[in-house]
C-alpha cells in the first residue's frame, strides 16, 4: 500500500507547497510510491489518517492551534515545511509590537476577525517530528528526507555551515564585498543559492547547531561591520532564535 | 436554508462563501476571507531599502515576483534609482516567467478538475498520462524562465535595486530559447483542450481595470487605465482607489468612483488587445473568446490567450537580450536622501500596487500594498448576487459547484491579500 501524505498550512505565502509542486517529473514518480490524500491547493477532500503530514506556515490564531492538534491527532509523522513553520520565519518580523498596535496601523480598525496572536512556530504547541528549513525549502532537500522515511531512514539535515557549501562552489565571498552575509552560522544544505545569485546570505535555514560565534565576530570586526548590523539581518528570519 | 463551502479547494488561500436564502430568495451572500492577517506593511517599518523587497517576496508564493519587482520599482522612483535598459528586459522576461507558470498552474491544476469532474489533476494519471505530463512539461518551462532569470522559481535571488545582481549567461537563455519553443506543440494541444470545454454562460457589466498598454500588452506601464475612459498615473491612486474593510473578511476590499471593479486577465485583455502577438490573436479566435466580453468564467480563456501572448514576448525578449548583451545589468545604487512614490505592475491576478516612504538615511516609514485579488473580491461578490438567483432551480451538489467554479475564474489569491474556501449555501 501506497505512503499517505498530506499538505497542510496556516500563515504563510505557500512557497513551500509550490516548490513541492514545482518537482514536477520528479513529483510524478514520487507518486508512484505515496498518495497525495490531502493538499486544500491542488485536490478537494480529506483523510482520516496520514502517514506524513508536511506543515507549512506559523500559528497565530486561536483556530489555528485547535486545526493543528487535529492534524497531529490523525498523522503519524508529522513535519514542519519552512521556515515559518519551522521557526517563524519573516511572519514574526512584527512581535516587535502587539498584535494590537499591529491592527492599528494595517487595518486601522480592531474587528474581533482580524485578532491574531504572535507568530509561533509549530513545536511550540505539537511535537514536531522533522523539519524542512528554508524560504522557500529547497525541493531536492524535501525529496531526500521523504526518501530517507519511505526507507524507514533517519533523515537528517547538513550539520556544517552554508560558508561550507558556498567555498566548495568556488563563489566570491559576500564579506570582501561589503556585504553583511549570515552564511557562517547558517544551516547549509541550499547549495549557497543567494551567493551565487550575487547577494549574501540572509540566513532563512536558521542557525547551525553549535555556531562557533568568536571566529564570526572576529570576520565582523576585520571588515568593520557592527555587532547591530549583523543582528539587522539576522533578524529578517530568525526573529524567534536566540542569536549566538 | 444555508448552502455552505467550506474551505473551497483549488485556490490560492482560505475563504468561506456563506449564502442564506429564504422562500426562493437569497437574503444574503458573503464571501468571508479568513486567511491569517500577517500585517507586511507594519513589519516593513524601519528597514533598510535593500532589504524591502526581499521581505515583502514573502507575501506571497506565488506572485513572488511581481511584489518583488513592484517593490523594487518603487523604491527605486523613491530614491531616484535608474534601471539599465538590459535589467528592464531581463525583468519583462522574469515577468513573463511568473504569469505564464501561474496561469498554467491555475488552468490545470486548479480549473480543469471542475471540467472533467475529478478532485484533482493527479487522479487521471491513468487514464489521462499524456494531459498530466504535458501539463507538468510546461509548468517546468515556464519555472525554467524564473530560474535562469531570477536563480529560482520563487522568491528570486538575483533581482536587486538598480537591476540584477546575477546575469544568465548567453548559453543559458539560448537553452531556454530551444525550450520554449519545444513547448510551442504542447500549447497547441492545450488550445485545443480548453477549446473543447463548455463554459457556463453568465453576463454582467463591469469596470476593468489595469495599466496601460504602452506600445506593448499591459505590464509595468505607470499609468492606469479604466474601461470607463479615464487614465490616470499609478501615483495618485490613493485618489481614484478607496481600500475599505468588511467585517466578513481579513482582506481589505477596494472600491472606485464607480464601485466594484474587476482586475486580470480579462481587464488586461480588453485594454491592451490590440498589442497581443500574432499567435494570441490567432488562439483568441480558436478560443472562440471576445477580449470584451464580460463572462467572468471566460477568464480561463484570457488566462490561455495571455500563456501564448507572453511565451512569445519571451523568445522575442531574449533575442533581444541575447542580440544587445547583458553587459549593462545593474545601475548605480545611489539614493537620494529619502523620498516616496508608487509604482503598478501586472502581476498574474492582475493590478498591484506598492507606495513606500523612505526617511533621509533609507529606512521605511511608511508602505502600503493594494492586491490584485482584494481588488475583485468585490466584483466576485457582485457577480455572486446576480449569479445565484439563476441558479436556485438546480441541485444543491450543482450550485455549490458552479460557485466554486466562478470564484476559481478569478484565481484568487488569498495568501496575498492577507488565504481557503469554503462556501455555506444557507
Amino acid at each position: 500500500m501506497k505512503t499517505k501524505i498530506g499538505f497542510f498550512d496556516f500563515a504563510g505565502c505557500e512557497g513551500c507547497q509550490l516548490t513541492v509542486m514545482n518537482l514536477e517529473e520528479q513529483l510524478l514518480q514520487v507518486l508512484q510510491l505515496v498518495e497525495i490524500v490531502e493538499f486544500r491547493e491542488l485536490h478537494s477532500g480529506s483523510a482520516e489518517q496520514i502517514d506524513i503530514a508536511f506543515v507549512e506556515g506559523s500559528i497565530c490564531r486561536p483556530g489555528d492551534r485547535e486545526r493543528l492538534l487535529e492534524i497531529r491527532r490523525r498523522s503519524d509523522i508529522l513535519i514542519a515545511l519552512g521556515s515559518c513553520a519551522d521557526n517563524g520565519g519573516v511572519n514574526a518580523l512584527g512581535s516587535d509590537r502587539t498584535p494590537e498596535v499591529l491592527r492599528q496601523e494595517v487595518y486601522g480598525a480592531d474587528l474581533p476577525h482580524l485578532y491574531t496572536e504572535t507568530p509561533h512556530a509549530l513545536s511550540k504547541l505539537v511535537k514536531v517530528d522533522y523539519r524542512i528549513p528554508g524560504c522557500p525549502i529547497d525541493g531536492q532537500e524535501f525529496l531526500a528526507i521523504l526518501q530517507a522515511l519511505l526507507l524507514k531512514q533517519q533523515p537528517e539535515l547538513p550539520g556544517f555551515a552554508v560558508c561550507v557549501e558556498c567555498k566548495l562552489a568556488e563563489y566570491p565571498c559576500s564579506f570582501d564585498y561589503g556585504q553583511v552575509c549570515m552564511g557562517p552560522i547558517t544551516r547549509a544544505g541550499c547549495r549557497a543559492i543567494c551567493i551565487d545569485g550575487g547577494t549574501h546570505c540572509r540566513g532563512c535555514r536558521g542557525l547551525i547547531d553549535n555556531p562557533r560565534t568568536s571566529p564570526y565576530h572576529r570576520i565582523l570586526e576585520e571588515h568593520g561591520l557592527t555587532v547591530e548590523e549583523i543582528l539587522e539581518q539576522y533578524r529578517t528570519f530568525n526573529v524567534n532564535e536566540r542569536p549566538a | 436554508m444555508k448552502i455552505e463551502l467550506d474551505y473551497l479547494t483549488r485556490i490560492e488561500g482560505h475563504a468561506h462563501l456563506v449564502i442564506d436564502r429564504e422562500a426562493g430568495k437569497i437574503t444574503s451572500c458573503q464571501l468571508q476571507i479568513v486567511e491569517t492577517p500577517r500585517f507586511f506593511e507594519a513589519m516593513l517599518q524601519g528597514r533598510h531599502y535593500s532589504d524591502v523587497a526581499t521581505i515583502v517576496a514573502r507575501v506571497c508564493g506565488v506572485c513572488s515576483i511581481s511584489h518583488t519587482l513592484a517593490s523594487l520599482m518603487t523604491t527605486e522612483a523613491a530614491l531616484g534609482i535608474e534601471v539599465p535598459v538590459q535589467a528592464q528586459l531581463l525583468r519583462c522576461l522574469l515577468s513573463y516567467g511568473e504569469i505564464v507558470q501561474s496561469h498554467l498552474l491555475q488552468l490545470y491544476f486548479m480549473a480543469l478538475p471542475d471540467y472533467f469532474n475529478t478532485p484533482s489533476l493527479f487522479h487521471l494519471l491513468d487514464e489521462k498520462q499524456e494531459l498530466v505530463a504535458r501539463a507538468l512539461r510546461l509548468k517546468r518551462t515556464a519555472n525554467r524562465i524564473c530560474e535562469v532569470v531570477g536563480g529560482r522559481p520563487i522568491h528570486p535571488v538575483t533581482t536587486c535595486i538598480g537591476g540584477f545582481s546575477a546575469r544568465p549567461e548567453a548559453a543559458e537563455l539560448k537553452k531556454l530559447r530551444q525550450e520554449l519553443v519545444a513547448g510551442l506543440p504542447d500549447l497547441e494541444a492545450t488550445v485545443e483542450l480548453f477549446a473543447s470545454f463548455e463554459y457556463p454562460q453568465f453576463c454582467r457589466q463591469r469596470e476593468t481595470l489595469s495599466v496601460a498598454p504602452d506600445d506593448r500588452y499591459p505590464l509595468h506601464n505607470q499609468q492606469i487605465q479604466s474601461s470607463c475612459g479615464t487614465n490616470y498615473p499609478a501615483t495618485i491612486y490613493r485618489e481614484e482607489i478607496e481600500e475599505y474593510i468588511s467585517p466578513q473578511s481579513t482582506a481589505k476590499l477596494a472600491r472606485n468612483q464607480h464601485g466594484s471593479y474587476m482586475v486580470g486577465p480579462q481587464a488586461r485583455l480588453r485594454h491592451g488587445q490590440d498589442k497581443l502577438s500574432a499567435m494570441a490573436k490567432r488562439v483568441c479566435s480558436a478560443l472562440d473568446l471576445n477580449p470584451n466580453g464580460l463572462n467572468p468564467f471566460e477568464n480561463l480563456k484570457a488566462r490561455l490567450v495571455e500563456v501564448v501572448h507572453f511565451t512569445e514576448e519571451a523568445l522575442h525578449t531574449i533575442d533581444e537580450l541575447l542580440l544587445c548583451g547583458m553587459t549593462q545589468i545593474r545601475g548605480k545604487d545611489t539614493p537620494s536622501a529619502g523620498g516616496c512614490s508608487t509604482a503598478a505592475v501586472e502581476a498574474p491576478r492582475g493590478l498591484l500596487f506598492h507606495s513606500y516612504q523612505f526617511d533621509a538615511k533609507g529606512f521605511l516609514k511608511a508602505a502600503d500594498c493594494v492586491i490584485p485579488t482584494a481588488q475583485n473580491l468585490a466584483a466576485v461578490e457582485a457577480d455572486l448576487q446576480q449569479l445565484l438567483p439563476e441558479l436556485l432551480k438546480l441541485p444543491e451538489s450543482q450550485i455549490k459547484q458552479r460557485l466554486e467554479m466562478l470564484i476559481r475564474a478569478y484565481d484568487p489569491c488569498l495568501s496575498c491579500s492577507t488565504h481557503l474556501l469554503k462556501i455555506d449555501l444557507n
